[in-house]
């Protein structure tokens, strides 16, 4: 219990964002937009934007991290790792869940922050250090230490401005390194500065290590994480994916296979009037039962259940659409009824759609389903990623040589030679 | 919160339970980060503790106001001076608005020095969050310092444009008397209503960047309704005190009382005034920590 560093439960955080832009706009609708929206603006003031319009950045999010553990967070942009790393430094909060620190918590999430360009490098060591939290007899302790790590001696006195890019990262990783925190998140560092200040860098961040303090490192550099932390924690849309061993967390952040299934009430992003809203997004068999996994190149239905509010009720003229995304969230099929001449009518406070798909040339995988449901040109409610459906190889028809950068789909063919005169 | 307590408390007895050497190692403190509901402390403890981030930020400020001008800090002279040319020739001379027996211009730019304070401190600390949204988004420390470091800078104005103050008092004959001392606490009074004012609108500024659009007006207008270009004893008797609401009338009044020699000294128009800025201060202060959640993510 004692060497435990940071305990992390159930932390989420919920994002609020505004409506699409809708294309472009002429001229006058753009000086008459400048007027009505003020006014449409102020009657809206106090009244919490719709809810519908929401992105959870981080959800279920649990780990525990013990004390001189160096533990990388792997994921691709947008899973959570700098939503994660900010929750941890306070600069933001998380909209459930708890986290607890144990120990002073130095975060490096961009390396240079405060840096005033018209400043010395002298005067951004003591400004940058107090904003890390530094007291200024500390700075004054590791003054000569700072600044000869940052290599920069001979530019003390010359403002920050005039330094070059490698310089002013050198200088500011040199401040953030000499902060001696228990803790140390680190995010992206190394993406900057040359070769040889990078390994600089990454030696710094073992020592740290060795002193027996815990570091979070996040990185896209995979061999850098699995040279500096024993264990790895995977990230892929706001969820947890994987926490262990570096090398397995490193093994599964390349797989894009995931652990926590997509529903409707945990997807990605929400949007949408209203009226209508989905309830269960699924992949079935003809009687509507579920079915996780299905055959590449075989046949498949989409379902979508939906409540109806009285308004809508006995209504016809509305359009469904599902949309099937890669694990890595690139579209690859969208079907809307209306595009298909169907028209789907409402009948009590239950909606059922089917959209059946003959052949799915999909290759062996896991994919998200998205829905949105429309009347007329208004959107009452979109889910992203709010279903998932596996699809397994049928015998062999899958060359054992396929890997990613063979594409995501497989249309029939077959090969003949043909005799050239 | 009891849980929190809960934790705490078992730090507590392990650092107790572990011999001597490891004892250091058991005390670290132990931070909780959780949704935050309502109203929240001011953690004031955690604001003296980043006093040399408060420091340093002012600093900052100071010397970078004046780099790359060609006059440097004859600014700090130049706006009050001119204005009370202006005011001297419009007010004085040709509209004959009263100055309590004194020469109408050492009456107006007693005014104009802390008035000039409050304009820009009041503009810097509402301007202020949203300047610093690169710091706001990056790193973790009490937010409170940052409007807070931002209505020191204009001290150093204060500072270079009271020694013209001094020059004048010396060219119209003017003695101070004992009263000079009550200064430092009339221009407390107005730091006091220009943080006030600027907890609220820098906070107010993140999400409605109308703010940065009304804080000119509303300087200029609050000008107008404070007695820098006549005296306040233009206001009937019987409402002077409530015209403290206005806490730079007091500040005004209360300069001119102080190195001027005029009636008006600390009294019940005073002590609405440093009501009044308390009360702004306080609830500001509030205001900014309960919208404070917000700022990384909207600014």
């Amino acid at each position: 219990m004692s060497d435990l560093a940071i305990r992390v439960e159930n932390l989420g955080k919920k994002y609020r964002i505004g409506g699409r832009q809708q294309g472009y706009k002429r001229f006058t609708e753009t000086v008459m937009e400048t007027f009505s929206a003020p006014i449409r603006r102020l009657k809206n003031l106090g009244k919490p934007t719709p809810p519908e319009e929401i992105i959870w950045a981080l959800k279920d999010v649990s780990f525990e991290v013990e004390r001189s553990e160096v533990l990388g967070i792997i994921g691709r942009n947008g899973a959570g790792k700098t939503t994660l790393l900010k929750i941890l430094s306070r600069i933001t909060e998380p909209t459930e869940g708890r986290a607890e620190i144990h120990g002073r918590v130095g975060s490096l999430l961009e390396v240079g922050t405060g840096f005033h360009p018209e400043l010395t490098g002298r005067e951004n060591v003591y400004l940058n250090g107090a904003i890390l939290g530094m007291r200024r007899a500390e700075i004054d302790a590791k003054f000569d230490e700072i600044v000869s790590f940052a290599e920069i001696e001979k530019f003390l006195d010359t403002p920050v401005k005039r330094y070059s890019s490698g310089m002013r990262v050198r200088l500011a990783f040199a401040v953030a390194a000499h902060l001696e925190p228990e803790i140390m998140l680190v995010d992206e560092v190394l993406a900057v500065g040359d070769a040889q200040f990078q390994k600089k860098c990454l030696g710094k961040m073992g020592e740290v290590a060795k002193e027996g303090r815990t570091v979070l490192f996040v990185s896209h550099n995979m061999e850098s994480v699995q040279r500096l932390c024993q264990t790895g924690l995977v990230l892929e849309w706001g969820y947890v994916l994987f926490t262990g061993p570096v090398q397995e967390a490193v093994a599964r952040y390349g797989d894009v296979a995931w652990k926590g299934r997509p529903s409707v009430e945990h997807c990605r992003r929400r949007a949408g009037a209203g009226g209508i809203r989905a309830v269960r997004l699924w992949v079935g068999d003809a009687e509507s039962a579920p079915v996780q996994v299905i055959t590449a190149g075989e046949g498949m239905s989409i379902y979508l259940e939906a409540s109806v509010s009285p308004e809508y009720q006995r209504m016809r003229g509305f359009a469904v659409g599902f949309g099937i995304d890669t694990a890595m969230g690139r579209r690859l099929v969208t079907c809307v009824s209306s595009w298909v001449g169907t028209d789907v009518q409402t009948s009590g406070q239950r909606l059922l759609v089917r959209c059946h798909l003959p052949f799915v040339h999909l290759v062996p995988g896991r994919y998200l389903l998205s829905s949105s449901i429309a009347y007329g040109t208004e959107t009452l409610d979109y889910v992203e990623h709010g279903g998932s459906f596996d699809v397994a190889a049928s015998g062999d028809s899958f060359a054992r040589q396929r890997n990613g950068s063979h594409g995501d789909i497989d249309l029939p063919y077959d090969f003949e030679e043909i005799d050239v005169h | 919160m009891s849980k929190r307590l809960a934790v705490e408390e078992q730090v507590l007895t392990t650092a107790q339970a572990i011999p001597e050497p490891e004892t250091k190692l058991a005390q670290v403190p132990v931070i909780i980060i959780e949704p935050s509901r309502g109203w929240i402390s001011l953690k004031l403890k955690e604001l003296i503790e980043y006093r040399d981030l408060l420091f340093f930020l002012a600093w900052r400020d100071i010397s970078v106001r004046y780099k790359q001008t060609i006059l440097g800090a004859a600014w700090a002279v130049i706006q009050p001076f001119f204005s009370m040319v202006v005011f001297s020739i419009f007010f004085g001379r040709l509209a004959k608005i009263p100055s309590e027996g004194l020469p109408y211009p050492i009456f107006s730019y007693a005014a104009l020095l802390p008035w000039q304070y409050f304009a820009t401190a009041t503009t810097s600390s509402s301007n202020s969050l949203v300047g610093s949204s690169n710091l706001l988004t990056k790193v973790y420390f009490p937010r409170l310092v940052i409007p807070l470091a931002s209505v020191l800078p204009a001290m150093i104005d204060f500072a270079i444009a009271f020694v013209v103050l001094l020059g004048m008092m010396v060219y119209y004959g003017i003695v101070p008397t004992w009263n000079a001392l009550w200064l430092p606490l009339y221009l407390l009074l107005a730091l006091v209503t220009a943080l006030g004012v600027g907890l609220w609108l820098s906070a107010m500024n993140v999400q409605y960047r109308d703010i940065r659009y009304a804080v000119p007006f509303l300087v200029q207008f609050w000008m107008f309704a404070s007695p820098v270009t006549y005296p306040s004893s233009l206001v009937p008797e019987q409402w002077r005190a409530l015209y403290g609401i206005n806490p730079m009338a007091s500040v005004i009044e209360g300069f001119r009382w102080a190195l001027l020699n005029t009636e008006t000294g600390p009294g019940p128009m005073t002590a609405v005034s440093a009501v009044a800025a308390l009360a702004l201060l306080v609830s500001g202060a509030y205001y900014f920590r309960r919208m404070e959640k917000t700022f990384a993510d909207v600014v």
